[in-house]
């Protein structure tokens, strides 16, 4: 499969990120390079197998479910979160209107 | 007098517990040889008032007989892709820039518990996506190697750790940390002539890491010889609640019980990894350490790793697919930078701010990331390379039937020049091609220097163990360590 300059930019939109004319140009040879190379696990014969869901065998923990269990990733820390806001206002991250 | 910057971790803890010298002398030492190896740019950051205060505590706790740590005294170089309080934490990207986190990961949090101080923040490929240190924002890093023809060309570090890689080698600092995703700690090892060990996934806290691949990332130590790789290692891993994929397990005594006598050992050596073309001074060196561990004791034995050639591939979708997930969290709203043109609504600011934030490897990943995981394609590449990835895995499973460790070389050649390999990206990614197989299965693998190359440049070999077996691949590196007596270091020129 290939991509050409209009499947870019919609991926480019679904990723979030700003790309002028000249870079979408530049990048469809890149990507192609690349999606090409990857096509060749096609060629691997996965009957039966089971995709990878963790790579070490590991059972997934739940903590006690009580407040502010570990003072590190509990509440109470507004300022902290806020700290690194480009625009934090009253409290709250600032972000451009969002309402009409 | 001892010059204090040549020592290693093992000798500067035990000169420091014995009095022989003091951790802030340790400090100074190392503090004033950092401000003067600007040239190789391989700190973001310098601090060498936090390198002196945990000298200071360290010297004090010694004076009033306290018990000291185990890596007291010892200054390390921290890759700057762990969070620190308080101190500028970038992963080597613009978005990050001037992000001050307000708490400490879990893997520097215990190093600075051991006793260690911290010299500064080691520069990076940004976000941990490269293989020679020339996607950082803030400039290449330069390694102290050059070519013995004479040549002033700047060598590659490796990557992504390539500014903990050119700090060791260079004397700026005994150890360092280093995250390896697919041999971000062994490629760059092996392209100085240090050593570097990727634990069993889950060893280390991933908490307070800046997330890559999640699947993959793993923190590790690098330094210049396996017994202070096994020392830091003991003062990194451990369980952590914070981190839900971290293993709940003791945490060995791996210093103690280094032991390089191979007998009764197996080493299986891949077929696979025999490709036609191998570097003709990378097969030799691979050939002098089959002599090496025979010489210790050691059965060799064939073994196949039938999916090697399809591991690259598998990584290079599971990587970028996990790092458009995890770097989907740059939105300019939080935290870092945000870019707001006049008159932008929010979607637009998101997609300023990331086309302002991210470097050029960085969108590129992102965007095969997106791709291979949007609707219609996520059957064909994800879940194919997830399939694959299963597939390697028992291939390595298999392996270790027949044998204890694998040896192999680290990378396909020694480093090569800055700007060598920066026009193709697939030319970058095959860097990897011997280092990716053990990161998407999981397994503890290390670089240990072998030697030279015809241009004097630093070849490592790469040891792979069976999970939580990290003590066999530290052991193996130990006989290839007694046996290749590398002692080469960079002359210095800057």
């Amino acid at each position: 499969m290939s991509v050409d300059t209009a499947t870019v930019a919609r991926i480019a939109s679904l990723a979030r990120i700003k790309v002028s004319e000249s870079e979408l140009e530049a990048m469809v040879p890149e990507l192609n390079g690349i999606l090409a190379w990857v096509e060749q696990l096609g060629e691997v014969d996965v009957t039966g197998v089971e995709p990878m869901t963790a790579v070490i065998p590991n059972t997934l923990r739940l903590r006690d479910d009580v407040i502010n269990a570990d003072p590190l990733t509990g509440g109470d820390v507004r300022d902290a979160v806020l700290a690194n806001a480009p625009a934090a206002e009253h409290g709250f991250f600032g972000v451009p209107k969002v309402i009409e | 007098m001892t010059n204090l910057t040549d020592l290693t971790v093992a000798a500067i803890r035990d000169g420091v517990a014995a009095g022989t010298f003091s951790a802030v002398e340790v400090a100074e030492a190392f503090n004033a040889r950092v401000a003067a190896a600007q040239a190789l740019n391989a700190f973001i950051v310098t601090t060498p008032e936090a390198a002196l205060d945990a000298a200071r505590k360290v010297d004090a706790d010694r004076a009033a007989g306290n018990a000291l740590g185990k890596l007291a005294g010892v200054p390390i170089g921290m890759k700057d892709l762990f969070a620190t309080k308080g101190v500028q934490t970038t992963a080597a990207s613009h978005m990050l820039e001037g992000f001050t986190p307000q708490y400490e990961s879990t893997v520097s949090q215990k190093l600075w518990d051991a006793g260690a101080g911290m010299l500064g923040k080691l520069n990076l490929d940004q976000f941990a996506m490269g293989s020679s240190n020339e996607t950082s924002y803030f400039g290449n890093v330069i390694s102290p190697w050059r070519r013995n023809d004479g040549s002033t060309a700047a060598m590659a570090p490796g990557g992504s750790s390539g500014g903990s890689s050119a700090a060791i080698a260079a004397r700026l600092c005994p150890a360092a940390t280093g995250t390896d995703t697919g041999g971000s700690i062994r490629q760059p090892a092996a392209f100085t002539g240090i050593s570097g060990i990727k634990p069993t996934y889950g060893r280390c806290s991933r908490w307070g890491i800046v997330a890559f691949a999640s699947s993959l990332d793993q923190a590790g130590p690098m330094a210049r010889d396996v017994r202070d790789c096994a020392i830091m290692l003991e003062a990194m891993a451990g369980f952590d609640p914070k981190d839900s994929t971290s293993l709940d397990m003791a945490v060995p005594n791996w210093e103690a019980s280094l032991n390089a006598d191979m007998k009764g050992k197996k080493v299986g050596i891949p077929r696979e990894y025999r490709v036609d073309g191998l570097d003709a001074d990378v097969a030799k060196s691979w050939d002098d350490g089959i002599a090496w561990l025979k010489d210790a004791g050691a059965e060799i034995v064939e073994i196949s790793l039938p999916h090697t050639k399809y591991a690259l591939p598998a990584y290079y979708i599971i990587a970028p697919a996990e790092a458009s997930s995890n770097l989907a969290r740059y939105d300019g709203v939080r935290y870092g930078l945000r870019d707001l043109p006049d008159g932008a609504n929010l979607q637009e600011m998101y997609a300023a701010t990331r086309a302002a934030g991210f470097g050029a490897e960085v969108k590129r990943r992102i965007l095969i990331g997106t791709y291979v995981l949007s609707a219609g394609f996520y059957d064909a590449y994800y879940t194919q390379a997830q399939k694959v990835r299963a597939l390697i895995a028992r291939d390595f499973e298999l392996a270790f039937q027949h044998c204890d460790v694998i040896l192999a070389p680290t990378a396909p050649t020694a480093a090569f020049g800055l700007g060598e390999k920066t026009a193709d990206p697939l030319a970058m990614y095959l860097n990897d091609v011997f280092a990716v197989p053990a990161s998407l299965a999981g397994l503890p693998a290390m670089s240990v220097p072998a030697g030279l190359n015809r241009e004097g440049l630093p070849l490592g070999l790469q040891i792979v163990g069976r999970p939580f077996d990290e003590q066999g691949v530290l052991n193996a590196g130990l006989a290839i360590e007694a046996r290749a007596q590398f002692s080469a270091k960079p002359e210095q020129w800057w």
